[in-house]
């Protein structure tokens, strides 16, 4: 099953966003806030204005319609920040220039003379959360939530800030109709979402702004946000001209949200057997200057906090505090990559306490169908936890490193084989599909089947962005099992047709893939009325009987085509009570995971030589991309655990590149053994769970207690840095507080 | 921006004289990042990849590299191990067929890969200008700071000189990374049984590359008791006190990629390593 994109983009030859040109096409550019915090005071745009090649240089002032954009409800964050009002971080854009040439862009940006008055920056979320600067506080309560028992384990948990780092940085083009509406071009994960904020922003009727896909360069959550997209159409409205803009990595940095850092104290109790009877915990996120999707990412890391384990008695306390950092929002896992490494920590720490092994301990709380999370909601659908830590054992081992770049240390040529140690680590995670508490998660399909050339051709469109998930592929697929035609051509995906939502939540195959095959089949039904009986079914381009006997080509009874509709909603959701209870998600995706690490104790330094991983899938639609996704993901989980973060100080990122945010090279990608469990989920189209995070939620964890089986060091924080696996020093938590109870 | 493209080392001089801001440009593993970065916006160019002179490579009784001697090529050529193991670690196969040694020393960064091994070799920087005579410096002099070189505008870097020293040598550097990564420290170790000399510098640890002098004395010490000809394994308190000697050589600090702590841990373990290694190597 080739994926339609495949070649170009293994030739070189795709274009990306980044690549798009137009005739007579202006250059954008950002003039962004140095500070973290500050009032402006004044902007002067006159000396930018009068350099050569320069058509505009925009404030906020120029922004004919919502000054703010943003992801929740609540949009806060302004589009330009104006004279007057308030920088909430460094990078946040001021003004916006287009030029005849980039480097006339750039000397124009800096050519922009703003006044700051500089104020003390916020930079201390445990802080901010006590003195009331919040973006969403939640608590859970469950059972009793003073609940006692035998045996009872502690531990804080700390997590860095994790970049997406999509190889495309954002980058759109935005062309005006010439009649006042303007065609965006455009690297996103939701066309319609973009669409909303911009059109607002543009004071337009959405008709009149048309969102279309460019090449998406990975996504990860990074392009849940807006970046370039109000700028850029701001920019082509006001000089009549195309205009493009694209961030260098350094700005991309900036230009969109990362994984919230998060600060995490745990308490566990339970019975002498290691049965789980209670579990206290707060959660400290930074949420950054802006709402973006805080609220969505707390609801995640406080519901999957505990892990898919029955725990009778709960209180749980998360809050997402507002800061002067760059905003914080999506990045694959969503909250539950945080409090997994947390609450697997303790169940290592637990099964410690108890005398028995990690292994034992998972098995002997996990979550079946019928059994209940934190908040009251029955896992309806398919949980076949046990069986995957079972069949994870089963997979064979690593044997052991051999060779230089197979030890920890690689090329640098640090360490002998007698200076390893390997260790083993265990962790589980779990997480939802698709959008939660109440939202109204639809997406949109329409299939056509037409004849061309004497044979029947489906065209299925849809808005849903391939972001290198291989949605395309999916979509190819479901119309032919639907249609029983071998051609099927995607449509561009654009804001001609209805919402498909976000590619993100692991939902698209579920969701949009959903209404492609409602479409088809919709489609599938007209063919069979126009055929007449005994016609029962579509396959290898005929119409069928009950037998599967050929009765006649499809393409006969394409005279007229058939073109359908359908919108794809899911079940609905509800909302969380004052105690945190209520059935606020879907349909819920499980995996379980071994970590084999080599680790150089002496010198700190780590090589993961393999995670095996077996994933709950409900049915693979292309075994080949759930694969893919998965050795994706594990390759940003091995990144999180030992080397990616964005390291912040006073409000200020210092290392915005790819030089000094480290990111997994192939040397350090483990070999990756894995297995899928199909257990069709009663709700889903074909019985299709999603897949793409859940290989991220758990390998922080399990690596990281690999790396504490192979150091015999306690590492509370990802990632684990060459400090502290070698001992030199330790992380503490940045204040004691009681788990369950928030930051006072 | 202006580009030039001589095709000799007298032009390319001659071109350097008379007009001193031109900044020269070799594999751009450096320059282009830091142009890409707005750090740098040179007014003039000048390419040096058609300079012959500058690619030649000699390993014979003394070793003569040419300042456009990639990395693929030094680790084809070159015999001494120390030399070999940094170019190794240098980047990834593409950086390493760009990347020169010449570009290594006129960035002179202190975590430039090539930087320790050239000091512990006590090799020469070969430097030239059109009008001037030739200069000869040793890594010491050559360089002058973070990124600050000895260099004057007028001046090319041409080659690098060393006398092969066998092999007792090692190279090691830690990294958060398994590969392609810049040096949290670096560590170069060179005993040259036939001169009875031992050089160890350390990269990353300090302003410049540092050498650790009580250290080279203390392992002299020990190579002269256990017999400059034969392998020899030092013992635990050795090996220790050698590693303790380098990390109190060391001058580190806290940045992005590592602590000064860590830095000065590293550094003994590196450093214990690497005698063991030289020791057993005859
Ligand atoms: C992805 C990546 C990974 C890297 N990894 C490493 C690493 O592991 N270790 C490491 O040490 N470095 C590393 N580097 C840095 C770089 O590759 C090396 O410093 C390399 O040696 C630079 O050589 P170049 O030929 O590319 O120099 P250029 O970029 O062409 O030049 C570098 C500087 O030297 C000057 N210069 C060049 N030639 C001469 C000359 N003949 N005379 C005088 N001045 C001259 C230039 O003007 C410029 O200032 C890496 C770089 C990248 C992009």
């Amino acid at each position: 099953m080739p994926r339609p994109d495949a070649p170009a983009k293994v030739r070189g030859a795709f274009d990306f966003a980044s690549d798009l040109r137009a005739e007579g096409m202006l250059y954008g550019r950002t003039v962004r806030s140095p500070h973290p915090h500050a009032v402006v005071r004044r902007i002067d745009t006159a000396a930018a204005a009068a350099l050569p090649g320069v058509r505009a240089v925009l404030t906020a002032a120029d922004v004919p319609g919502k000054p703010f954009y943003g992801l929740d409800k609540v949009r806060d964050q302004p589009v330009l920040v104006g004279v007057g009002e308030t920088v909430r971080y460094a990078g946040e854009a001021i003004a916006v220039v287009a030029a005849d040439h980039p480097e006339q862009a750039r000397a124009a940006a800096a050519a922009v003379a703003v006044d700051y008055e500089v104020l003390e920056p916020l930079t201390d979320p445990v802080q901010a959360l006590a003195q009331g600067s919040s973006l969403r506080n939640l608590v859970i309560r469950r059972g009793n939530p003073e609940a006692v028992a035998e045996v009872v384990v502690k531990g804080f948990y700390e997590v860095g800030q994790q970049d997406q780092a999509p190889l495309g940085p954002e980058a759109g083009l935005a062309i005006p109709d010439g009649e006042g509406g303007v065609d965006l071009w455009i690297a996103t994960q939701a066309l319609h979402v973009d669409l909303r904020q911009v059109a607002d922003a543009l004071a337009l009727p959405p008709e009149r702004c048309r969102l279309r896909l460019a090449g998406v360069g990975g996504a990860f959550g990074a392009r849940e946000d807006l970046s370039m997209q109000i700028h850029g159409c701001l920019l082509a409205l006001r000089t009549g001209r195309p205009v493009k803009m694209w961030y260098g990595r350094d700005e991309s940095f900036v230009g969109h949200v990362h994984r919230h850092p998060a600060w995490m104290w745990y308490e566990h109790g339970a019975d002498r057997e290691g049965n789980l009877v209670y579990v206290r915990a707060t959660i400290v996120l930074d949420g950054g200057a802006y709402a973006s999707s805080s609220h969505a990412v707390v609801a995640n890391a406080a519901i999957f906090g505990c892990g898919p384990y029955r725990v009778p008695n709960v209180l749980m306390w998360c809050g997402a505090a507002r800061t002067n950092h760059v905003p914080n929002g999506a990045m694959r896992g969503f909250g539950a990559v945080q409090s997994c490494f947390a609450h697997e920590s303790q169940m290592d720490r637990l099964a410690a306490a108890v005398g028995i092994s990690p292994l034992e301990i998972r098995l002997r709380n996990a979550m079946r169908s019928g059994d209940r999370l934190i908040t009251g909601q029955v896992v309806s659908g398919a949980a076949p936890v046990a069986d995957l830590i079972r069949r994870c054992a089963e997979l064979p081992l690593p044997p052991p490193a051999e060779g230089r770049m197979a030890l920890p240390g690689g090329a640098g040529n640090l360490a002998e084989a007698a200076d390893i140690s390997r260790g083993e680590g265990w962790a589980l995670g779990y997480k939802n599909i698709a959008y939660s508490e109440g939202s109204d998660d639809y997406a949109t399909a329409r299939v056509r089947l037409e004849r061309r050339n004497g044979h029947a051709v489906a065209l299925v469109k849809t808005a849903a962005a391939e972001v290198g998930q291989g949605l395309v592929t999916v979509c190819q697929q479901i119309a032919r099992t639907e249609l029983g035609v071998e051609e099927v051509e995607l449509e561009p995906a654009d804001t001609l047709i209805g919402d498909a939502g976000s590619s993100s939540a692991s939902r698209q195959t579920w969701m949009t893939g959903g209404a492609v095959r409602e479409a088809a089949r919709l489609v599938a039904e007209e063919v069979l009325k126009r055929a007449g009986p005994p016609g029962r079914g579509l396959a290898g381009g005929q119409v069928v009987d009950d037998e599967g006997a050929p009765l006649a080509p499809l393409a006969l009874l394409l005279d007229e085509p058939i073109e359908r509709e359908f919108e794809h909603h899911h079940r609905q959701t509800g909302k969380l009570d004052e105690d945190g209870q209520g059935d606020a998600h879907v349909s819920f995706m499980f995996v379980a995971q071994r970590a084999v690490v080599d680790v150089d104790p002496e010198a700190g330094l780590a090589r993961v030589a393999q995670v095996a991983t077996v994933q709950d899938v409900g049915l693979a639609i292309n075994p080949l991309q759930v694969h893919g996704q998965i050795e994706g993901a594990v390759a940003q989980g091995v990144g999180l655990a030992t080397m990616e973060e964005i390291q912040t100080r006073e409000g200020l990122i210092r290392n915005a590149s790819f030089t000094d945010y480290l990111l997994p090279t192939a040397v350090d990608m483990p070999e990756i053994v894995s297995e899928l469990v199909e257990e069709a989920e009663p709700d889903a189209p074909y019985g299709a769970k999603g897949v793409g995070e859940p290989p991220l939620i758990a390998s922080p964890a399990a690596i990281c207690a690999a790396m504490r089986a192979a150091s015999g060091r306690e590492l509370c924080r990802i990632p684990v840095r060459p400090e502290e696996l070698s001992g030199v020093s330790e992380t503490k938590p940045p204040r004691e507080l009681i788990p369950g109870q928030p930051p006072a | 921006m202006e580009v030039s493209s001589p095709r000799t080392l007298a032009e390319a001089l001659d071109e350097m004289g008379a007009q001193p801001a031109t900044v020269p440009l070799a594999g751009g593993t450096d320059l282009m990042v830091a142009i890409n970065f707005g750090r740098e916006r040179p007014e003039r160019v000048m390419a040096l990849r058609r300079v012959e002179e500058l690619h030649e490579l000699t390993v014979n009784r003394r070793v003569r590299c040419g300042a456009g001697v990639t990395y693929t090529r030094l680790l084809e050529a070159v015999r001494d191990p120390a030399m070999v193991q940094a170019a190794r670690t240098v980047g990834s196969p593409q950086i390493r067929n760009a990347g020169t040694l010449g570009g290594n020393l006129g960035t002179c960064s202190p975590a430039g890969d090539t930087l320790p091994v050239l000091a512990a070799l006590d090799a020469e920087v070969v430097v030239r200008s059109a009008a001037g005579a030739e200069r000869r410096l040793n890594l010491g002099e050559w360089m002058r700071g973070p990124k600050k070189s000895a260099r004057r505008p007028e001046e090319l870097v041409v080659a690098a000189e060393w006398d092969p020293a066998g092999s007792s040598q090692a190279f090691l550097k830690a990294g958060t990374r398994n590969a392609m990564v810049i040096a949290v420290a670096n560590l170069a170790l060179v005993v040259d049984r036939v001169r009875r000399r031992v050089g160890l510098a350390m990269g990353s640890v300090g302003p410049t590359i540092l050498r650790a002098q009580a250290a080279e004395d203390f392992a002299r010490g020990l190579f002269e008791e256990a017999g400059w000809e034969r392998p020899h394994r030092p013992s635990p308190a050795a090996a220790e006190r050698f590693g303790a000697l380098c990390a109190e050589a060391a001058a580190p600090i806290d940045d992005v990629r590592g602590t000064a702590a860590y830095r000065r841990h590293v550094v003994a373990v590196m450093a214990r390593r690497a005698l063991a290694r030289t020791a057993a190597a005859v």
